[in-house]
């Protein structure tokens, strides 16, 4: 089975190359026969790899342009393999994630709570059960077309764990929270849904965003891109531009 | 670049160690040769316990029994009761920050039974239990702004003497992975969080590839002790082809184990060590083992058991609602570590432990299913407050040009090693002879083998090293020390194993099948005097 690995490095200049490779196995996950190639072939071959089971985040990466987890990705003859987008690549298959991750500290993805216990229904659980499944692989960040207009947009993860600490029971900070994530938040995206289709968790950070833009209504806010295009809606509902 | 607490790793254990270092006023840094929310804790999947009686009466005084009995003796009493009594307030905390446990109908949090305990205890977060305490404590950090710098791998602790000559540690120095440079972060207290070693058993592991020793070799070099490196335990439950691991509450919640005859073949709730056995009995008699959960139904696996039912599909090719699941017992964690005191400090001044590469001497001879996610919490705590309170009082100079000349010169002097012998080869070959010779039943004979084999590799280590050359994010390089040091640990678990000449726990010696507590009811420690490996059973 045949695969191009797409090839980066800045040393000793940069380079970028689109490599094809030869392997011998059968119903391999890519991790597999990225460490095949590792060990066998091309020990220069950078990737980052963990738990082999889907669930650390670290072998995010896109395969015929598509985001996958390298160890839940079983490889098909010809795939096209390449690092994320939207992070600046170090090696191979490497990208710098400190950028993306710092976004969840920006917008404030923590709870916050006062020592007072409330104790939780299984209701409540039940409400962030999924938000709460995200293993920050990044391939969200990485499939959003935002950061080609917007590198400061918080991004569909860092969203999707706001929502999760505004959807919980016990968070006392919801307005604070909602109003933090009002520039370069919830009404940069654009809802094109490319972060649930690629979310290894079946986790849809456009619907936590389209349920944060209502709870920011809520509060009060709403979409400054209606101010800028100078329209509204009309007395029947419609919107006029 | 000088903290008050350094923290090497970011897992659990260094997370909530950082926290409460943070909280005691002390200025920390972690850093970690991945990310902080991919590291091991992540595959944490069964609970953690604590005897809250949420669903079934339960007490303290039962948990500390269960754990000292799983332990056969090699337990200490008063680190197990503060264990199990602290327990209810660990998982009080980490409701309190956010961890979404799972619920009760009335409100209550969820809790479960695991092996070797006599009700259930464990508190859940589906099957998804560690992921989420990972990600609370976290989000927690940012909270607390604490300084976490990713993608740096531990090379050597800093040591210094005292004007009595006795020696301290003061700080690390690691190996920028991204830059490639040697970086030297000077520290009044060191905390060792980087994890086990079970990756020794390279595929024969259901750990993550990180899990690879790093923080206990590098603190056995700089002289500290460790103890019970021997004490390795294998879950029975891994995927047959992938060794990825599916939890015990698997069989907790009621799934049998069965043989290709489709008959059951023991309490699938005993402790982990003696299940292990009963599989490899029935693997030499030439069966295959199953995990069979289909009588718990669709709607319990998916509400209870989601990524089980995700990782057989995926990983074996089989759905456990309708399918058996084909298991084998692997490595799954390593109770020797880093000798501790009651304070979590080493026998070297200023550096602490955590975690899996520490022995807090709560597991003994074999670990409690829902023990190490609640040990974490527990001593996470412990070693925060205590290194903040000695990095306070510390009054010492820290001098590091000699370990940053030295780290330099090995990171400088590694890429030039012959290369004449793979060594992913030799790691596959390690992984494959310590399984069959040094795993769940060990004589010997088979660990007197492995041990040549392993000074032959030590011996070519000079004729190995990476292929690949360059500076900037050289993974070839890393896996290669990584492999250094689990050679190192090698040693030091053969050396252990074949002084113990009994069976204890996790520590079955086929030759000789029967506990002796007149010798061996001890700690077997280890240290290095002058680069000469030391060994001897101590109380």
């Amino acid at each position: 089975m045949k695969i191009q690995i797409k090839r980066y490095t800045t040393e000793p200049k940069l380079h970028e190359a689109v490599l094809e490779y030869e392997v011998a196995l059968e119903d391999a996950t890519l991790l597999e026969v990225l460490y095949e190639i590792k060990t066998k072939q091309d020990s220069s071959l950078s990737y980052a790899s963990g738990c082999r089971s889907s669930v650390c985040g670290s072998c995010s990466m896109r395969v015929n342009e598509k985001e996958v987890l390298a160890c839940a990705y079983k490889v098909q003859e010809g795939d096209l393999v390449e690092p994320l987008r939207n992070a600046p690549v170090i090696r191979d298959l490497v990208v710098d994630m400190d950028k993306a991750y710092a976004f969840n500290a920006k917008a404030k993805g923590w709870l916050q709570s006062s020592s007072a216990k409330k104790a939780l229904t299984l209701e409540d659980e039940k409400r962030n059960e999924l938000q709460s499944d995200c293993i920050l692989c990044g391939s969200c960040y990485s499939a959003c077309p935002v950061y080609s207009v917007n590198e400061e947009f918080f991004g569909p993860f860092a969203l999707t764990r706001v929502w999760k600490y505004v959807s919980d029971a016990r968070e006392e900070g919801i307005s604070e929270k909602i109003a933090n994530i009002q520039t370069n938040g919830v009404w940069d995206c654009t809802l094109c849904n490319e972060c649930t289709l690629v979310c290894p968790q079946g986790i849809s950070s456009k619907s936590d965003i389209e349920k944060l833009r209502s709870k920011s209504a809520m509060e009060g806010f709403s979409d400054p891109n209606f101010g800028n295009f100078g329209g509204g809606f009309g007395f029947d509902g419609s919107p006029s531009f | 670049m000088r903290s008050d607490v350094l923290i090497i790793g970011a897992g659990g254990a260094g997370l909530v160690a950082a926290l409460n270092a943070h909280k005691s006023g002390a200025k920390v840094r972690v850093l970690t040769k991945e990310y902080p929310t991919r590291s091991q804790t992540s595959m944490a999947q069964g609970g953690i316990n604590a005897a809250l009686g949420n669903v079934a009466d339960d007490s303290v005084e039962a948990h500390i029994q269960n754990t000292l009995k799983s332990a056969h003796g090699l337990a200490n009493e008063e680190a197990v009761k503060l264990l199990c009594e602290e327990a209810p307030k660990a998982v009080e905390w980490l409701d309190s920050i956010g961890v979404p446990f799972s619920r009760t109908k009335d409100a209550k949090i969820a809790q479960r039974t695991l092996g070797g305990a006599s009700a259930p205890r464990a508190c859940y977060a589906q099957d998804y239990t560690g992921l989420k305490i990972l990600h609370t404590l976290y989000d927690r950090c940012n909270e607390a702004g604490i300084e976490i710098l990713n993608e740096r791998y531990l090379l050597n602790f800093v040591v210094n003497k005292d004007t009595y000559d006795k020696p301290y540690a003061c700080g690390a120095t690691v190996l920028n992975i991204r830059t490639g440079e040697v970086e030297t972060y000077e520290s009044a207290s060191v905390i060792v969080a980087t994890g086990g070693y079970s990756r020794i058993y390279d595929r024969y592991s259901t750990n993550s590839v990180g899990s690879t020793g790093d923080g206990i070799a590098a603190a056995l070099r700089a002289g500290a002790r460790l103890s019970d490196m021997e004490f390795i335990q294998f879950h029975p439950t891994a995927l047959k082809n992938s060794a990825i691991l599916i939890s015990e509450s698997a069989r907790g919640a009621g799934g049998y184990l069965v043989n290709s005859q489709g008959e059951r073949f023991t309490n699938e709730l005993a402790p982990r060590d003696e299940v292990a056995r009963a599989i490899v009995n029935e693997i030499e008699k030439g069966e295959d083992v199953f995990l069979d959960i289909r009588h718990l139904g669709e709607a319990f696996i998916d509400a209870e058991l989601p990524q089980e039912r995700k990782l057989a599909r995926l990983y074996e090719n089989v759905d456990p609602v309708y399918d058996l699941i084909p298991i084998k017992p692997v490595a799954h964690y390593t109770m020797g570590g880093i000798e501790v005191d009651e304070k979590s400090q080493s026998k070297l001044k200023g550096l602490f432990a955590v975690g899996e590469c520490a022995n807090h001497r709560v597991h003994g001879a074999n670990r409690l299913g829902g023990n190490s996610l609640l040990e974490l919490i527990v001593f996470g705590i412990q070693s925060g407050e205590n290194a903040a309170k000695y990095a306070k009082e510390f009054d010492k100079s820290i001098e590091t040009s000699a370990a940053s000349q030295s780290a330099n010169n090995f990171v400088k002097g590694v890429k030039y090693f012959s290369n004449q012998i793979d060594f992913y080869e030799k790691k596959a070959f390690l992984g494959k002879i310590f399984y069959n010779n040094a795993g769940i039943q060990r004589d010997e004979m088979g660990l007197k083998a492995v041990l040549g084999a392993v000074r032959q590799i030590q011996k070519e280590i000079p004729f190995m090293g990476p292929r690949d050359k360059s500076k900037l994010y050289n993974t070839n390089l890393v896996e290669f020390i990584e492999f250094g040091n689990m050679v190192e640990l090698s040693e030091i678990i053969l050396v252990c194993a074949i002084s113990r000449n009994e069976s204890r726990g996790a520590h079955f010696r086929s030759d000789i099948p029967q506990a002796n507590d007149m010798a061996y009811k001890a700690h077997t420690i280890t240290w290095k005097e002058d680069s000469v490996l030391c060994a001897d059973f101590m109380e």
